[in-house]
């Protein structure tokens, strides 16, 4: 890719059921962001921050409008087409962690690697190295029922990681958490988005989105207003 | 990516090991009763064809029967000479006489029986010379004093290190010479173990023995080219005609074609194959419908980790191999089970009615596949159904 915004979304609307049942939950949404860009979204609930996300995450397509990724136009793009985008360049945080039970912290780091094709040894060192950049390193092999809340956040930080993506999204990351855990994942979020990585993060609480350098705050399935410049704040915070 | 996937899949296996089991039930039990049944039916045409084979292939067996007046009118040497001669199609015709006697030899002695044949008849029931030299013209015609020992009886009274042929024994009160040995038969047929058995001329036999020219049975082989009812209808006219039986008079005598015999062993055992396979696929059916039933179930039950999966990139087709490969490995790992259970069954069963256990590897790996096919078949729905869950709705599942 050559210049140009990293994401673009233009006049983006989203309508859930059709007939009466129908329901507009974005309903022209405009916006651009660089990479590098460490963006927190905002909003009441309900004003349509997730549908967003899901959209910005080729999760979803949305009803009208032109999203641009990296110069793609993804509205134009099959499922299959989708997921492939998103195993190259988008990495996915939860709210409610969805690692898979049963499977220990490095071999769901692995997951993604897996779908890549990359071999057994390489996935191993990736899945390792992205668990040491979390801190986690020493709970390789524990399964998410043996880890706090915290820690299962974290292994998803390093899953979504893990294959060097462009762009991390997280929808309410730090949802499930206390106030301690949060600040935690806050400042891994931060230092990953120093090392270059744009990250997208959906949050209900300000102090959270003080970490980032933009504050998208949506209303009603509109982009009410952009904050850019905020990360001074942020860093006197910290 | 497929050794994961295999991994994977026995990994989930595992993990519900009690469910996989019950799920594989049908198929397991649909495998062993094919693989056993074609296993046994495998023994029982082995053990049959020996036997055919003892009885010579396209051949007629002709004995008398006792009539309603409660006579047995023997057949003699002038009718085998007659049906040889007189009717077209037929080979040869052999006459045979049996006594029951004592073997001795070297201070052993060994109860078995005496058979008065002629070498026509080694010939129509293929029967072997393995050491030594069959009967000679002269031998037959003047009815001498030598021998061709079975194998049980060479066993039983002479050492194994030599060869007895050359040398004198004495059956009952008649001495003779053991001119040579007859191959190995296994179980005979008619009853008689043709390895338990010393072979000396028809003449032999018939004045030493029996004290009359009577024949116990003739056997009479036909070319093979030939129609054999033409030859049976034919063969019945003449002895009807020797016997001069009238019109309404029913036969004194009964004629046995082997080829029928096996047809009619055939076909029983094809029967027997048959119904096996319709309650094989009854059981695969119902095992089938399990594997679909609890794929079902799992895609439900990981409704979310293929929302996960999705969502980091996973393409349609790659879940639903995964799904797919589940399928395939728990049917498999029950065609295994399925084979390994006919093993033990058929094992046990041949030696219970009798039968050599051959194994047959070519239904072994056919019914594997199978097996392991019917994972594709029955897990496709379930599998493509996983594939086309929407990431969202599949991530936000309890
Ligand atoms: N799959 C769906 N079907 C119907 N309505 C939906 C669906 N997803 C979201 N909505 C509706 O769209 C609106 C926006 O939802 P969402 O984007 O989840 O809001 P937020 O994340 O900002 O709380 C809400 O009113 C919600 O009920
Ligand atoms: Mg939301």
């Amino acid at each position: 890719m050559t210049g140009g915004p990293l994401i673009q979304l233009e006049g983006i609307t989203k309508t859930f059921g059709t007939g009466a049942a129908a329901f507009q939950a974005l309903k022209g949404v405009d916006l651009t962001i660089s990479r590098g860009e460490f963006v927190a979204v905002m909003g009441p609930s309900g004003s349509g921050k997730s549908t967003t996300m899901n959209i910005l995450g080729c999760l979803d397509v949305p009803t009208g409008g032109v999203f641009r990724f990296r110069g793609v136009e993804v509205q134009k793009l099959d499922r299959d087409q989708r997921s492939l985008l998103r195993r190259r360049y988008l990495g996915f945080v939860f709210q409610g962690f969805n690692l898979l039970a049963r499977t220990t912290a490095l071999e769901n780091v692995e997951l993604p690697l897996v779908y890549r094709g990359e071999a057994k040894a390489a996935r191993r060192k990736a899945a390792m190295r992205a668990l040491d950049q979390v801190g986690l390193g020493p709970w390789a092999d524990h399964t998410p029922a043996e880890l706090s809340g915290g820690q299962q956040q974290r292994v998803a930080i390093a899953r979504a990681l893990v294959t060097e993506p462009d762009v991390l999204l997280a929808d309410e990351p730090t949802g499930n958490l206390d106030s301690e855990r949060s600040v935690e994942i806050m400042l891994l979020l931060r230092q990953l988005n120093a090392e270059g990585i744009t990250i997208l993060m959906v949050t209900h609480e300000e102090d959270m989105a003080a970490y980032a350098g933009t504050i998208v705050r949506f209303r009603d399935g509109l982009v009410e207003r952009i904050e850019r410049g905020t990360l001074a704040t942020a860093e006197s915070l910290a | 990516m497929l050794g994961t996937t295999i991994l994977l899949a026995l990994r989930e296996i595992r993990r519900h090991i009690l469910r996989s089991i019950l799920t594989t039930l049908g198929i397991i039990i649909g495998v062993a009763a094919v693989v056993t049944m074609v296993t046994l039916g495998n023994g029982v045409t082995a053990s049959v064809q020996e036997e055919i084979s003892s009885l010579g292939a396209s051949n007629f067996i002709v004995f008398p029967v006792r009539t309603t007046r409660g006579t047995i009118r023997p057949f003699d040497e002038d009718d085998v000479r007659a049906v040889e001669q007189q009717i077209a199609g037929v080979k040869l015709a052999a006459g045979s006489v049996g006594a029951s006697t004592t073997a001795f030899n070297n201070g052993q002695d060994w109860d078995t029986r005496v058979q008065g044949v002629n070498n026509a008849f080694f010939e129509a029931q293929s029967i072997d010379i393995e050491d030594g030299r069959a009967f000679s013209t002269d031998e037959e015609a003047g009815g001498k004093n030598v021998c061709l020992l079975g194998t049980k009886v060479r066993e039983a009274i002479f050492l194994p290190t030599v060869s007895p042929v050359g040398s004198q024994m004495r059956l009952g009160d008649v001495s003779c010479q053991v001119i040579g040995l007859v191959e190995e038969r296994g179980q005979g047929g008619g009853g008689s173990d043709d390895d338990d058995t010393v072979y000396m001329p028809l003449k032999t036999v018939q004045r030493r023995f029996r004290g009359n020219d009577n024949l116990d049975y003739f056997v009479v082989k036909y070319d093979a080219a030939y129609a054999a009812p033409v030859i049976q209808d034919s063969l019945v006219g003449l002895l009807r005609e020797r016997r001069l039986l009238q019109g309404e008079e029913p036969n004194d005598f009964n004629v046995i074609d082997t080829a029928q015999v096996n047809q009619a062993l055939g076909a029983a055992t094809g029967a027997l194959t048959a119904m096996v396979a319709v309650i094989a696929s009854i059981s695969l059916l119902v095992g089938g419908i399990g594997i679909m039933n609890i794929m079902l179930v799992s895609v439900t039950e990981r409704t979310r980790e293929i929302g996960i999966r999705l969502a980091i990139g996973a393409l349609a087709r790659e879940v639903r191999l995964q799904f797919l490969t589940e399928a395939v490995v728990l049917c498999a790992l029950g065609g295994l089970a399925g084979i390994a259970l006919a093993f033990v069954a058929s094992f046990g069963l041949a030696s219970a009615i009798d039968v050599p256990f051959v194994f047959d590897p070519v239904i072994n790996i056919v019914s594997f596949m199978f097996a392991a096919s019917m994972g594709i078949v029955f897990g496709y729905y379930p599998a493509s159904r996983a594939s086309k869950l929407d990431p969202i709705d599949a991530l936000r599942h309890e």
